[in-house]
């Protein structure tokens, strides 16, 4: 088997007294949609802000394609293929849908200088519109993305996540708030991008429907450490992740 | 806006920038020579602070750096066009330190820092007499001649202003059009999904603070030749919250903005004149009645009377689609 794209090895974190990340391991291959499923409070989020360098770990160590990411800055971090998306709606409300996108990918086109003496484009209008029909809102293109429904949003935030052809994404809570609709739309777009470019996405969600449906692996945390690991329908058998998490 | 207008638009203010002078008095030339100067302050305050969304309280004091740099060199015999260069780069880089404090404090904190840099600036051009005059500051600093162009007469020194304003205007439409542009407006919504995407928020911010007080020197290099007389009254806080009160007036954001807050500042009072003593008091009032009303600026008029009479097509087609479900 390659190199794995994520390497997380033995992660540690705690608040205060409280141990919030176990000494966490695991590994994630190219094209793998993995989902980080647990409670509240097991875990989840610190380990994803661990693993993007907005918490530094007590312990451990994040490999991105062999690289130690450990104490690398967010928009390094971004340069080097990781893609992100948070939690909360995180467009710019002022900037058109378009404008939004090409943000996304403008920083890894030529230099600091280029960018304000160069071209203002670089094929990235074209690029920009590709994802949007993807996406299918070409009919928001030059809609303000403020301006956009809830659902809306969270398909620009994971068109922007793509925008720089990254080959890890990092989901937070995707289906967070996201109609039914919309949610059939963004994981059917996910699933598709990933067979057709073969990125490898980390998705923390709480929709077990949807995480089910769209992972072919799943980890489970329960109190800051792994409670289980397999495929969504081992997952789904297990008896350990029924009495944590999922309930009879 | 329709595309084949706003050029036509832009002719036609530029047109009207060139005819507003003609057969007007010295002090009508004189006062649309300073809209001129302070509109390139407040183009710059608006890139730090309606671009960019960095809080500077401190213009006034990039203007004193261009203003006293030019007024320096030119006494020393240096010409305008080789000592204003210098203004420029010293404000750079001195634009460049205040930005490192941006990287630490936000909003309020922010504000007071550029406040104390504005009072540290001002209380070195007062006590540092040797260098700058102190008080009584500088003084016959000459204008511009430029072989067949001479700059001594108003007029004249208003079409060079203006010449100045245009190229200064082209450079920053440049600017914020270009993906730092972008980058800027980034970093005023929302920095930390802009570092995600890999936007160096620290460099963008440093640049913010640098290029805005660029165009606060430029101001302060004009203002030079056309009063001939500098001192450090003329830069303190006040003056710094003037140009803020330009931006806000005019439309934080808007490439426009700035010209028409600078026009209201300067010319309002002019206009009220007639209203003897009292001039002072209904001009606070119009400023606070338009602020309560329009809070996004004079520009922000034009965007609500269109959306009152031609509402924008509704976008949320999720909710169509929702609609179908049931």
């Amino acid at each position: 088997m390659s190199a794995p794209v994520l390497s997380v090895r033995n992660i540690e974190k705690s608040f205060g007294g409280i141990q919030a990340v176990r000494g966490v391991s695991f590994d994630v291959h190219k094209g793998e949609i993995l989902g980080l499923i647990g409670p509240n409070g097991s875990g989840k989020s610190t380990l994803f802000n661990c693993i993007l360098g907005q918490l530094a770990p007590d312990a451990g160590e994040v490999h991105v394609t062999g690289r130690n990411v450990s104490k690398m800055r967010a928009s390094d971090l971004n340069k080097l293929g990781v893609g992100r998306t948070f939690q909360q709606l995180s467009v710019f409300p002022k900037m058109t849908v378009l404008d939004n996108i090409i943000l996304a990918g403008q920083e890894h086109h030529g230099t600091m200088l280029s960018r304000l003496f160069g071209p203002s484009d670089a094929g990235l209008t074209q690029q920009a519109e590709q994802l949007i029909s993807f996406f299918r809102l070409t009919h928001l293109r030059d809609a303000l993305a403020g301006s956009l429904s809830y659902g809306q949003q969270k398909l620009v935030d994971a068109a922007m996540a793509l925008m720089a052809g990254p080959s890890l994404v990092l989901l937070d809570e995707p289906a967070g708030g996201v109609n039914l609709t919309m949610l059939a739309n963004l994981k059917e777009r996910l699933v598709t991008y990933n067979a057709e470019h073969g990125t490898t996405f980390v998705v923390i969600e709480h929709n077990m429907e949807f995480v089910m449906s769209l992972c072919t692996r799943i980890i489970v945390l329960a109190e800051g450490h792994i409670i289980a690991e397999g495929k969504p329908e081992e997952i789904r058998a297990n008896q350990t992740v029924i009495d944590a998490y999922l309930g009879g | 806006m329709k595309r084949w207008l706003r050029p036509l638009l832009l002719v036609l203010l530029l047109v009207l920038a060139i005819i507003a002078p003609l057969g007007q008095g010295n002090y009508i030339v004189y006062t649309l020579t300073s809209w001129l100067i302070f509109s390139i302050a407040a183009m710059g305050l608006n890139l730090t602070l309606g671009y960019a969304g960095q809080i500077s309280l401190a213009q006034a004091s990039f203007m004193a750096i261009g203003a006293y740099t030019t007024a320096l060199l030119t006494l020393a015999g240096w010409h305008w066009v080789l000592a204003m260069p210098l203004g420029l780069i010293l404000c750079f880089a001195v634009g460049l330190l205040l930005g490192y404090p941006a990287l630490r404090v936000k909003g309020h904190f922010l504000a007071f820092v550029t406040l104390a840099f504005n009072t540290l600036v001002f209380l070195i051009l007062r006590n540092e007499e040797w260098l700058t005059g102190g008080s009584y500051g500088l003084v016959g600093m000459p204008r511009p001649d430029f072989g067949l162009f001479s700059t001594m007469k108003q007029l004249p020194f208003y079409y060079f202003t203006l010449g100045i304003t245009v190229i200064a205007s082209l450079v920053m439409w440049g600017i914020v059009r270009s993906p730092w542009g972008r980058a800027f407006k980034a970093l005023r919504e929302n920095p930390v999904r802009a570092e995600s995407l890999g936007v160096d928020t620290r460099r963008i911010t440093l640049l913010a603070f640098a290029i805005g007080s660029v165009y606060g020197g430029l101001a302060g290099a004009l203002i030079t030749p056309l009063v001939q007389f500098i001192e450090p009254g003329s830069f303190g806080v006040g003056h710094s919250l003037r140009i803020l009160l330009m931006v806000v007036v005019g439309g934080a954001g808007y490439f426009f903005g700035p010209f028409l807050g600078a026009g209201v500042v300067i010319m309002l009072p002019e206009m009220l004149r007639f209203t003897a003593g009292y001039y002072l008091i209904i001009y606070s009032a119009l400023v606070i009645v338009m602020l309560v009303f329009v809070p996004s600026g004079l520009i922000g008029i034009g965007g609500r009377l269109r959306e009152k009479f031609r509402p924008r097509r509704e976008v949320r087609a999720d909710m169509r689609e929702g609609a179908r479900l049931q």
